[in-house]
């Protein structure tokens, strides 16, 4: 008996409360219409205030790139509110340099629009799209990798530089989320986009995507990112990814062989175990056709009994180190986790690449 | 003890029983937003709103829902709605109603002086863990407060606070400009202060008690 009188009066309670707040929201938290005013006139919207800058912008189909959703931790949405954005949030600072915050950059998903709001959005933004697709192709890379190929319904097709990215809207409880995935396949195939999705436990975008079955249709929004292939066929590409982060790569790889095929690249890829390994076929089928295409793996856990590997070993930095050599002039592109990317880092410094022409998808 | 007035609980919670001072409850705001006079003022009022609110909101529901009959008629109180007792829930049924009001006061806060809002920044979200608040529920409970006394207590512990947060931002203020022993610089310093303050509170002991 008093279990039951206390669930049902803790539950009438909170049901009062939320009830109470729910009523509150209404009234307190609608600012009314503000304006949103973007390039000085260029584009003069009336939209309601009382949401972020982000998704206000996103439903006018403005799409600022933000890798982590609106949660205020990739630092991605970057724009220039020139008045009526409040004070710099404590939740901005650690993505804003100083000269940033003085030129009045705001990181588009804190911003919470409460007036009459004046904003400088980059032209190459304000040309991002959204995309409706079909899934094509669902095939399994390793036991939690999946490459997924999607066909572009409306547009039909998207023109994009290797290395960029998309973010797929991913269904959830409340409101979509997005989440940014590389595009791998290559810019010559405009109405197809791949991806190469690694299935996290919890996550709501790559549980999404694991999930999909032939025929179903995905939305994404893109192409983003500042990634530019070095056009001089001379310099020699270098690709280091570790984990699942191949997608960029891949895309970059075929490009390129597509384009100039005698050009010089690396691939350097980091396993754990040989499970994990996934395309090493096809890309050892592509170094046979190009000899200047030049596939290292390497497997950074000891080998299981039943397990047989020949190629390298130990983490994938240590591998770059023995095969670069000095003094080449090279373009680096690297993908996979924090750590990695910082050792390998540091060993291109030493082959002397400058940090101006190394680039990298840190996740 | 029930004969005590409501005006004289609410100076008394202000002065001789200051719940910051004398409870040491509420300590972690009270250290962290005691730099500026103005987010100090401005916090203090939010507390002291929800203190009284929240004091009355559980008064109300406490011996309105959550205590037996035969209790609330030993007491002499009338009866309430429910006749089984459910005091075992007090805890979460306070934190609850605390927090739903927290969320309202953010609302107000943001809607109506977002300098403000701005200023306290995640500490007006944290008022919801605030001990001060929860404790002075608690006290209300145990000091067996009727209505009137219980809003006079929620009041007065809430201004007790509020006055002790702005003297804490006040000397914090003045002491910018002064030249402190560098081991004692930042936290260790507001530590002594506050002892200090709450030394000087001691002498209003003598007025009044409330147990």
């Amino acid at each position: 008996m008093v279990y039951l009188w206390s669930v049902l009066s803790f539950g009438s309670l909170t049901t009062a409360l939320a009830a109470l707040l729910m009523v509150a929201e209404r009234y307190l938290v609608s600012y009314g219409i503000c304006k949103l005013d973007i390039n000085a006139g260029e584009k003069p919207l009336e939209v309601e205030g009382g949401r972020t800058l982000l998704s206000t912008l996103y439903e006018n189909e403005i799409f600022i790139p933000s890798a982590c959703g609106g949660k205020g931790t990739c630092g991605h949405c970057k724009i220039t509110v020139t008045s009526g954005g409040g004070p710099v949030l404590p939740t901005e600072t650690p993505y804003l340099s100083r000269k940033e915050i003085r030129s009045n950059v705001r990181l588009a998903c804190q911003v919470k629009i409460r007036e009459d709001i004046y904003v400088r959005i980059p032209e190459e933004l304000l040309n991002i799209r959204m995309f409706a697709s079909t899934v094509e192709s669902v095939s399994e890379l390793t036991h939690d990798i999946k490459e997924i190929r999607l066909r572009l319904d409306e547009p039909a097709e998207l023109s994009h530089r290797p290395g960029q990215y998309v973010q797929i809207q991913a269904p959830s409880s409340n409101e979509p989320v997005f989440r940014a995935y590389s595009i791998s396949s290559p810019v010559y195939e405009p109405n197809k986009v791949e991806l190469v999705v690694k299935l996290v436990p919890g996550g709501v975008a790559s549980t999404y995507l694991h999930s999909l079955k032939t025929g179903d249709t995905v939305h994404f929004t893109g192409p983003y990112g500042e990634f530019r292939l070095n056009e001089d066929p001379s310099v020699e590409i270098v690709c280091v990814g570790g984990g699942c982060g191949m997608a960029p790569m891949k895309n970059i790889i075929y490009t390129i062989y597509d384009k100039w095929p005698d050009r010089s690249c690396w691939l350097f890829f980091g396993c754990r175990t040989t499970d994990d390994i996934f395309y090493l076929e096809r890309f050892e089928e592509l170094a046979k056709k190009h000899p200047n295409f030049h596939v290292v793996y390497a497997l950074s856990e000891q080998l299981g009994p039943d397990e047989r590997w020949e190629g390298e070993t130990g983490f994938i930095h240590l591998s770059v180190d023995k095969y670069l050599e000095t003094g080449v002039k090279r373009q680096a592109f690297l993908c996979g986790p924090p750590p990695m990317i910082e050792a390998v880092t540091r060993v291109l410094d030493e082959k002397g690449i400058p940090s101006d022409d190394i680039f990298y998808d840190e996740f | 003890m029930t004969e005590t007035s409501a005006i004289v609980i609410l100076i008394a919670a202000i002065l001789t029983n200051n719940i910051l001072l004398t409870n040491f409850l509420g300590m972690c705001s009270f250290v962290a937003c005691s730099g500026q006079i103005r987010t100090a003022v401005g916090l203090g009022i939010a507390v002291t709103f929800v203190l009284t609110m929240t004091t009355a909101i559980n008064y109300a529901v406490y011996y309105g829902i959550l205590i037996s009959a035969e209790e609330a008629a030993e007491l002499g109180r009338a009866a309430p709605l429910l006749s089984t007792d459910i005091t075992h829930l007090s805890f979460i049924v306070f934190i609850a109603v605390i927090a739903a009001f927290v969320q309202l006061v953010e609302m107000f806060v943001e809607r109506f002086s977002p300098r403000l809002y701005f200023a306290l920044g995640i500490f007006l979200p944290l008022i919801t863990v605030n001990c001060a608040i929860l404790g002075a529920s608690l006290f209300m409970v145990i000091r067996g407060y009727n209505f009137a006394q219980s809003v006079g207590f929620g009041f007065g512990a809430g201004v007790g606070w509020a006055l002790a947060i702005i003297l804490m931002a006040g000397l914090r203020q003045k002491m910018n400009y002064s030249n402190i022993p560098e081991p004692f610089r930042g936290v260790p310093i507001a530590m002594i202060v506050t002892c200090v303050i709450a030394m000087a509170f001691m002498g209003f002991a003598g007025m009044v008690a409330i147990q």
